[in-house]
């Protein structure tokens, strides 16, 4: 089995209640599970969706052919009802869009009506629609129940009932209106876990003993911020909305110069407005990490769609010369882990960190069996009290062998702690001179680079051990690029690389990924752009040039078919 | 206790003559009477002359970039508000380039106390006008005179119940070591505006020119009245008033935050048992 839905409606409708839901009622009842969301610039009205892929198999990316398909507006007939197979359905309620389908996809279910005979409010007409979608699939009620009684347990018992009702009465017409269903949902397995993408990089970030996070709202980059006030009080963490980008970074730089492990997070504009304050924390040494959710650009560009647009801004971007380190999840489970690399390596090297993603990888949600916290780590790099106070001397710019200076917390002992963005002696106070500026240049940059190099991990490889075709990605093209490899590895020799651990770029040593490139016939670069940021940086970085490219940089991801059909194109 | 040579720093790169100077030798002499040691307090600042103000001194020190003083000072506050934090910046870099922090620091109320070495020029760049320039003067980039109207740190501040406003001048030492007192004394975000010559490019507002206008606010003024305070701000040109123009007691930001309540952020370590609860949210 391997079904998607489509719920298709105007914003402000709730599609995305209805979405959550479902997804949630799968993964509980132990299906593998994607989502995506499409939706648009606006509060109200509008064409998004929210689409579900369930089946028994892992998943990681969407598919272009729909099943069942929830229409609350004209404009998902319009738009999404060609998707629809041959055997799918069409659920709709022609008293609201004041229209009929004929045809034996189409199923007028009154989700209104139903909603205020049995529930008795309107409201619930998006619990009918619930309801509607698990008796078309054929599907137990028990767990919906569960989950309503959980999210309204706080308004009472009476809504709780009233919603159980509205959501029995959709389930109950379309098991009798369904018409020949052929759903079926195979045996459950156990529960999973379902987690967005910008909600694993909190997670991450919890976990990695963030306790500053600094942020102004921008899209995608604003649910981190959601997700960690969320867990302030939990977890102790201050979560402040800046005045603008600058001041985040800014506020970021000032709590993780005073001891805490620091955060901020914005879109390429936004960045922008951070990039001066990135070049302070490469001077003054002082970790940061920063999130990036890439979204098609220049300027304002589609504020709710995807791209992969902004790698070399991050790579090049601030003034003068030093050392950062760039990864860009693929999915959940490497956005927690890198997130929490990142804390790491930042704290360790006392450079900034970066982890790029993007709307879609932040929006879309995955089932995983669980998500290891074990595997994280935490070692706290700072000197503070007791190592501090044992010292006679301490220079908080001090050369050293491996260009990691001590890092102090400041009042934790009788040593003052300075650093300065001019640059400065091992003191930290400012100076002109020559000499000390090669020696500072060579700490923080010469002999961080080659250490920090070690630590990044190399691609991940997915396929063929012999392949013919290489497909190599980066970033959150992961997930469909695996599904293209997986349809298409019947008829090919074919494999992928994918690239999280992006900057220092990975070495050699321990997989000679550019080996492997070389003795393909064919390689690849799949990229959500239009000018292959990537491919330019492996030549750069490796000499190896692509011959092939699939660019999109439409705003929208690729589904499989999508991909596939452009495999097909390059490859035959 | 600290005595004046714990806080012996870089020899100062200030031209000689400059009010930066007698700042200085105050603050150093304000907080050896405090008693407060170098190790305790942090000063952030920015970029111009008086951003180097920490250097010549001994103390924890922040010296980011220009204009960008306020939400660093903010950080460290909120990551560690046991530790004392002053901020010291010049006319251009805290009301030119950080006005827009300087607005919302005001706002938000952090116990940050901020000392504006105020000369009504840029002196690193040499000579061009700043926010607070006297409307009309004539610079080598502003051949028809400086057309934006003179800024009035004091009247924004009283407009944004800024918790704590006052002004000296650097010519009156007594009196400026008076409002730095006052300042660390307040709880809440403070703007000291000090009056200061800059001789080598402002030839209007030297020492003799502050000194015949300054005037101390009378014993019976009472800062606590927001309204007359307004009207005290607005003074300016042949009468300059100085000392404690408006003040409140408001709650400041640390103090709003439930999460900081018992300890310092800085203070309070990981909990790795309850990181079990992170992931229970998405089953």
């Amino acid at each position: 089995m391997d079904y998607s839905i489509r719920i298709g409606g105007e914003a402000g409708q709730g599609i995305q209640t209805v979405g959550d839901t479902l997804s949630r009622v799968f993964a509980r009842t132990g299906y593998h599970v994607f989502t995506h969301q499409d939706y648009e610039s606006r509060i109200r009205g509008g064409h998004n969706f929210y689409q579900i892929r369930v089946a028994d198999r892992p998943l990681s990316a969407a598919r272009s052919r729909l099943d069942i398909l929830v229409a609350f507006d004209l404009a998902s007939m319009d738009n999404d009802a060609a998707f629809v197979a041959e055997q799918g359905r069409i659920i709709y309620d022609s008293a609201v869009l004041k229209q009929k389908f004929d045809g034996p996809t189409f199923r007028d279910v009154p989700f209104t009506a139903l909603a205020v005979e049995h529930g008795g409010s309107r409201i619930m007409a998006n619990t009918v629609a619930i309801g509607a979608v698990l008796g078309l699939l054929g599907m137990e009620m028990d767990i919906l129940l569960r989950i309503i009684s959980d999210t309204f347990q706080k308004k009472g018992e009476e809504v709780i009932k009233a919603n159980i009702s509205a959501a029995a009465a959709g389930y109950d017409f379309a098991v009798k209106d369904c018409g020949g269903c052929s759903f079926s949902m195979a045996a459950r397995a156990e529960q999973k876990l379902l987690i967005a993408g910008i909600d694993a990089i909190g997670v991450g970030a919890v976990a990695s003993d963030c306790k500053f996070y600094a942020a102004y709202p921008m899209t995608p980059s604003t649910g981190i911020m959601n997700y960690l006030a969320g867990k302030a009080q939990q977890y102790g963490i201050v979560v402040e909305q800046a005045e603008d980008e600058i001041a985040a970074i800014n506020m970021a730089l000032g709590a993780s110069y005073a001891g805490v492990r620091a955060m901020t997070a914005s879109s390429g504009g936004g960045f922008a407005l951070m990039v001066e304050g990135l070049s302070l924390a490469a001077m003054t040494e002082t970790p940061i990490v920063i999130g990036l959710g890439q979204r098609p650009g220049p300027a304002t560009g589609f504020p709710t769609r995807t791209e992969q647009g902004e790698l070399q801004f991050a790579l090049y971007t601030a003034h003068g010369e030093f050392p950062r380190i760039i990864f860009a999840p693929g999915d959940p489970e490497q956005a927690m882990n890198l997130t929490n690399k990142a804390f790491d390596l930042s704290e360790k090297y006392q450079v900034p960190a970066f982890v790029i993603f993007d709307t879609y990888l932040a929006d879309t949600q995955w089932t995983h069996a669980g998500l290891d916290l074990d595997k994280l780590v935490y070692t706290d790099y700072r000197l503070r009290a007791d190592a501090l106070n044992g010292l006679s001397e301490y220079k908080r710019h001090a050369y050293t062998d491996t260009g990691v200076s001590p890092m102090a917390v400041p009042g934790e002992s009788r040593h003052v702690v300075v650093t300065d963005s001019d640059e400065h002696d091992e003191d930290g106070h400012i100076v002109e001179d020559a000499e000390t500026r090669k020696k500072m240049v060579g700490k923080r940059l010469l002999k961080k680079m080659p250490l920090i190099q070690k630590e990044i991990e190399p691609p991940f490889f997915y396929g063929d051990a012999v392949a013919d075709i290489v497909l190599v990605g980066w970033g959150s093209t992961y997930g469909v690029i695996k599904e293209a490899v997986y349809e298409l590895s019947d008829r090919q020799k074919i494999a992928m690389l994918h690239f999280s651990q992006i900057f220092p770029f990975p070495g050699r040593d321990a997989f000679d990924y550019l080996a492997l490139l070389g003795n393909a016939k064919k390689a690849i670069c799949i990229e959500q752009n239009a000018t292959g940021q990537f491919a330019r940086l492996m030549r750069a970085e490796t000499g190896f040039e692509f011959a092939a490219w699939i660019n999109r940089y439409d705003g929208r991801p690729f589904t499989v078919e999508e991909l596939v059909g452009e495999l097909h194109v390059q490859i035959g | 206790m600290s005595r004046l040579d714990d806080y012996k720093g870089q020899t100062p790169a200030w031209c000689p003559g400059c009010g930066n100077f007698s700042i200085l030798k105050t603050f150093k002499d304000t907080v050896v009477e405090l008693g407060l040691e170098p190790h305790q307090f942090t000063i952030v600042s920015g970029i111009g002359q008086a951003a180097k103000f920490p250097h010549y001194l001994k103390c924890n020190t922040f010296n980011g970039l220009h204009g960008r003083t306020l939400p660093v000072a903010t950080g460290i506050r909120l990551a560690n508000h046991e530790m004392p934090v002053f901020a010291v910046a010049g006319d251009g870099d805290c009301y030119g380039e950080g006005g827009n922090h300087l607005i919302h620091t005001m706002r938000k109320n952090p116990n940050i106390k901020l000392f504006v070495h105020d000369n009504q020029v840029y002196g690193l760049t040499k000579g061009q006008a700043s926010p607070t320039t006297q409307e009309g003067t004539v610079t080598k980039n502003l051949p028809f005179g400086v057309f934006s109207e003179q800024l009035n740190p004091m009247a924004l501040a009283v407009a944004l119940d800024c918790s704590f406003v006052a002004r000296s001048f650097s010519g009156d030492q007594d009196h400026l070591k008076s409002m730095v007192k006052a300042a660390i004394d307040h709880k809440g975000f403070c703007l000291v505006d000090i009056l200061q010559p800059c001789v080598s490019f402002n030839k209007i507002n030297t020492h003799e020119w502050y000194k015949q206008r300054v005037y101390h606010l009378e014993p019976e003024y009472d800062p606590t009245d927001r309204v007359k305070a307004f009207e005290r701000s607005l003074q300016w040109g042949d009468r300059i008033p100085i000392g404690i123009i408006y003040r409140n007691s408001r709650l400041s930001l640390e103090e709003r935050i439930p999460i900081i309540h018992d300890m310092p952020l800085v203070k309070q370590s990981p909990d790795i048992n309850k990181l079990g609860d992170l992931l229970k949210e998405f089953y």
